[in-house]
């Protein structure tokens, strides 16, 4: 079986472009967690502060998503 | 055999033509049939909905009196009184998005925001007007607004280079997050959808009866998808506010 270098190099590229979420994991991870204490420290702000959350929430998804793209324009562009 | 059964996840979103012969002719695709639809929603929507002014609102009129309330605070906090002026348009601009993120979320229904050409335009039209608004308020001074106060003089050729890049980018993020996330979104659907087809054709009954795995987490992911739709909506009109606060407040 012979292996095309050029698809085996485009699909580990891909690959590797993927890494990028993890950052965007530990960013949400920290977010919820701080969330987590602050409302356990002070549980009448719960509301308030969920807004700023969800808004934090989607900005760092989209990091990940920004990974995302990457990897998709790597496959198929 | 994997090869013939390759999950086709990106042909949801190629563009046909609508309208039948009318729509060949004047090229009007299925994307400027979404947007049409959702532009008669929202504006069908205000219409019935205000046109009792029932003192105590019915279900209809406390639907449009909601959103329109919870842009108009979001507008009041973020951009502050001076900015109730730019309401009208933000308030466009969430009620589009948000209609476009949600119609394409039902089966056979385009989702118009998943095209980069489409939340290109709308990102690249809130950058070009905010930037017109900081010159309009401060004239030949807005492009102060590249040097923040309080910076050593040595640190400026570094400092403003850097500032204007990430203003330029503006445009891109905002354009590049809500089109993501909504390809994002209806791909995972379509590459878990495609698993139940792959997992029946290669174990039958058995398979039949492990594609419950995939169709339980496309159920989860509807429920995440629909959180996405107006959340990304509600990002892009927050930033929109956001970036009209910084033209008109300089930082």
């Amino acid at each position: 079986m012979d292996i095309d270098s050029a698809l085996l190099a485009r699909d580990l590229g891909a690959g590797l472009a993927t890494i990028g979420v993890a950052g965007a994991g530990v960013g949400i991870g920290n977010l919820f967690g701080s969330f987590v204490s602050a409302v356990g420290r002070n549980p009448a702000v719960r509301d308030r502060v969920f807004r700023d959350v969800l808004l934090g929430f989607a900005l760092t998804e989209a990091v990940a998503l920004y990974a995302l793209v990457i990897a998709l324009i790597i496959l198929f562009a | 055999m994997a090869q013939e059964q390759a999950i086709d996840a990106l042909g949801q979103f190629k563009l046909t033509t609508g309208l039948g012969g009318l729509g060949r002719v004047s090229e009007f695709t299925n994307s400027n049939e979404m947007m049409l639809l959702a532009a008669v929603i929202v504006v069908a929507l205000f219409v019935v909905a205000l046109r009792r002014r029932a003192l105590v609102p019915g279900r209809l009129q406390g639907l449009a009196e909601l959103t329109y309330e919870f842009v108009h605070q979001m507008v009041l906090d973020t951009i502050g009184p001076e900015g109730v002026r730019f309401f009208p348009f933000v308030f466009t601009l969430f009620a589009f998005i948000l209609l476009g993120n949600v119609l394409g979320l039902f089966p056979y229904f385009f989702a118009f925001t998943s095209h980069i050409a489409i939340t290109g335009a709308l990102a690249v039209f809130v950058f070009l007007l905010s930037t017109a608004v900081g010159f309009w308020y401060h004239g030949i001074g807005f492009l102060k607004f590249f040097s923040p106060p309080g910076v050593p003089v040595w640190l400026l050729p570094l400092l403003i280079p850097i500032e204007v890049v990430s203003y330029a980018s503006r445009p891109i993020s905002l354009s590049v997050r809500l089109f993501a996330n909504m390809t994002a979104g209806h791909v995972m659907w379509e590459v878990f959808a495609g698993f139940m087809l792959l997992l029946v054709a290669s174990m039958g009954a058995v398979g039949a009866v492990a594609s419950i795995i995939p169709l339980g987490l496309n159920v989860a992911l509807a429920a995440l998808e629909f959180l996405v739709a107006v959340l990304q909506a509600y990002v892009f009109a927050v930033l929109t506010c956001l970036y009209l606060h910084d033209a008109i407040h300089m930082h």
